[in-house]
């Protein structure tokens, strides 16, 4: 049978091709327009090839960025995956409690990053803060303006605080998703409480890590609005992440070109990154059969 | 391998049950002998997962105790009562390839590892996974993996029983069959107890030697297959057993003749004065069809031709009855019935009335 072509149908795609190029398209453009250019003001342009992209790759100023960004993100996963784990594991599976844990986790998810960096910052002083100020009275020296031990250490918790709970929604979510049959037959067959976890929660749970651990990683490589407000990217450059130099280039300085340039490749890594994640863990356990346990 | 008692067992998933009908599973005082295989049959909700669940020791039962042989193992935990147990949906460790699955159990329980490898082949071969043993169990198909559960159960050759929860729900209709036959013949070659959880009559009579029926939490009758088809003591039996089921019309008995609609119809033997609800049972296939002479007459309100037979669906006296003929029998226009005395059943208050006497000649 002979298949009919109408191409009147390509006309339903149109409000989704506006919308994309709207929100994404051309401002990416736009972007990428100004990577190959450079203007000294009142509009002129004039082509600069591909310098941008050379000089942003041999920048130290980038290297020591994107360095920054790799440790962080890096610490952030090592925490709030395992922990997010551990307290879905924790949580109660029926009953009055799950609404109200729920809600409980729920709670930091819904206040913005500026809020949550302001929060912290006056948290932290010495002056007002609890923290500070409870810090300073059992002895310990604790000052984020100053020191770069303390800075990191307080965007670290922040982070934790603030982004634990959608690892642990996600997990639970996972987890409450695992029939009961698997655990009868876990009881039945002897199983342990770590080979539950091990064989049967864990599997399960890999769609939902896989996401966790992909957002997660976005949010915390992109992260900007919390060291911004807490910092300003100091005490020296020690939280100066690449978003908060990019800012700092583009708006700050106005500095389209390498500005431009540092964007594209700062979008890149991240796609780059997602993609190796992504792959390495859809495949974990499926292809080849594993070496049997001894 | 052990018999089963169930010592006045009953079940309520209420905390404070006060009625009968609190109780999902009514009291049920039975012997389960080693070795047999038993079918649990009745539709949904009627309490056979609930039994199931407390043989398994997933559930603790509100009242009574069971026995595995002589010890009462009422409150312990599945994992101290050495069963095994197939569910509804197969049940695999998804990162386990099938040889790993099926070591698992032994593992567990520190079963030397020559051992292991000895008893994982055994099953291998059995259930013909050969091919498959070095596979990871996720990609496998529903059957396969339902059988990589079964072996779960199978490979500790020591179980005291193998429980079935409906386990061919998920299976294709031509692996039914097969995965059935193969259940047969394992239990034939092993010899455990089996208890086979179903809704389908086809699955529970092929499979057991006895069929456990249940209805509203109640076991309403325990016997073999031909026990359930010719003499079934509860209604409830008659009509869910059989396809169609047995014709319950409402009738009056005296002595050796029922009323039927001012018709009498003879009967097996002489009964006893019968109150309160009284009914006649027949089976569709025991119902001749005549269109001159002596019977009941009757309305046909259609024919189902379904091949090797006919099922006609007729009314007397605004009681439907449905008549199986075989193959080339014709259906007569104004029918006259006449049904077997062997092969009629008397009810009272849905339960099975036997005869005081056997009729003469009969």
């Amino acid at each position: 049978m002979e298949k009919t072509y109408n191409n009147k149908a390509w006309l339903l795609v149109i409000p989704v091709v506006v919308l994309v190029a709207l929100s994404a398209i051309i401002p990416i453009m736009t972007v990428v327009n100004y990577s190959f250019q450079d203007t000294f003001g009142k509009n002129v342009f004039f082509w600069a090839g591909t310098e941008w992209f050379i000089d942003v790759l041999r920048s130290e100023r980038f290297h020591d960025a994107l360095g920054r960004n790799l440790l962080f993100s890096f610490i952030i996963l090592c925490i709030e995956i395992p922990l997010g784990i551990a307290i879905a594991l924790s949580m109660p599976k029926r009953g009055i409690w799950v609404p109200i844990c729920l809600v409980l986790m729920a709670l930091p998810l819904l206040i913005p990053w500026n809020v949550v960096g302001t929060i912290w910052q006056i948290f932290g002083r010495g002056d007002i803060g609890l923290l500070g100020y409870a810090m300073s009275a059992i002895g310990i020296e604790y000052n984020y303006t100053s020191n770069v031990f303390d800075a990191w250490a307080t965007i670290i918790i922040m982070d934790v605080w603030h982004w634990t709970s959608l690892v642990v929604l996600l997990c639970y979510a996972g987890l409450v998703s695992i029939p009961e049959a698997y655990y009868q037959a876990a009881r039945i067959d002897g199983a342990s409480k770590w080979s539950v976890f091990r064989y049967i929660q864990l599997p399960k749970m890999r769609g939902v890590l896989i996401i966790a651990f992909l957002l997660r990683f976005m949010d915390s490589f992109m992260i900007y609005t919390e060291p911004f407000v807490l910092t300003g990217g100091g005490p020296g450059n020690s939280t100066t992440f690449l978003s908060i130099d990019l800012v700092k280039q583009a708006i700050g300085q106005f500095d389209l070109g390498p500005a431009a340039a540092m964007s594209l490749i700062y979008q890149l890594i991240v796609l780059l990154i997602c993609y190796v994640f992504f792959t390495v863990m859809s495949n974990v356990g499926t292809d080849k059969p594993e070496e049997v346990e001894k | 391998m052990a018999q089963i008692t169930l010592d006045k067992l009953a079940h309520s998933y209420l905390p404070h049950p006060k009625t009968d009908a609190d109780f999902a599973l009514k009291e049920i005082d039975h012997v389960w002998d080693d070795g047999g295989a038993y079918a649990l049959l009745g539709p949904s909700g009627c309490g056979k997962t609930t039994l199931l669940n407390i043989i398994s020791g997933l559930l603790v039962p509100s009242k009574g105790k069971i026995l595995f042989d002589e010890r009462d193992i009422t409150a312990f935990q599945p994992e101290q009562r050495n069963i095994a147990q197939v569910f509804q949906f197969p049940v695999i460790y998804d990162t386990m390839t099938v040889r790993q699955n099926l070591e698992f159990p032994l593992r567990n329980r520190n079963v030397p590892s020559d051992e292991i490898s000895k008893r994982v082949n055994e099953m291998i071969d059995i259930l013909d996974l050969g091919g498959k043993a070095n596979r990871k169990a996720r990609g496998l198909t529903a059957d396969e993996k339902q059988k990589i559960s079964l072996g779960r159960g199978l490979v500790r050759y020591d179980v005291n029983a193998i429980l079935f929860d409906e386990p061919l729900t998920v299976i294709d209709p031509h692996m039914k069959w097969q995965l059935r036959t193969k259940l047969k013949d394992l239990h034939r070659q092993l010899g455990h107890t089996m208890i086979y959880v179903t809704h389908d009559q086809t699955e529970a009579l092929t499979f057991a030697d006895k069929v456990v029926v249940m209805y509203e939490g109640e076991v309403v009758q325990i016997g073999t297959p031909e026990e359930l088809f010719d003499e079934p003591e509860h209604t409830f039996v008659g009509y869910f057993i059989g396809s169609p089921g047995m014709n319950i019309i409402p009738t009056e008995v005296k002595g050796s003749t029922a009323n039927l609609g001012g018709h009498s119809v003879e009967l097996k033997g002489a009964y006893a004065h019968l109150d309160g609800k009284t009914e006649l049972g027949i089976r569709p296939e025991f119902i001749s069809m005549k269109s001159s002479g002596s019977g009941l007459p009757a309305k046909v309100t259609s024919v189902e031709d379904i091949g090797r037979f006919k099922i006609v669906r007729t009314s007397i006296e605004n009681h439907n009855l449905n008549v199986v003929l075989n193959e080339g029998e014709s259906v007569p226009a104004d029918p006259l019935l006449s049904f077997d005395p062997a092969r009629i059943n008397i009810y009272q208050d849905d339960h099975l009335v036997r005869p005081q006497s056997k009729a003469k000649g009969a």
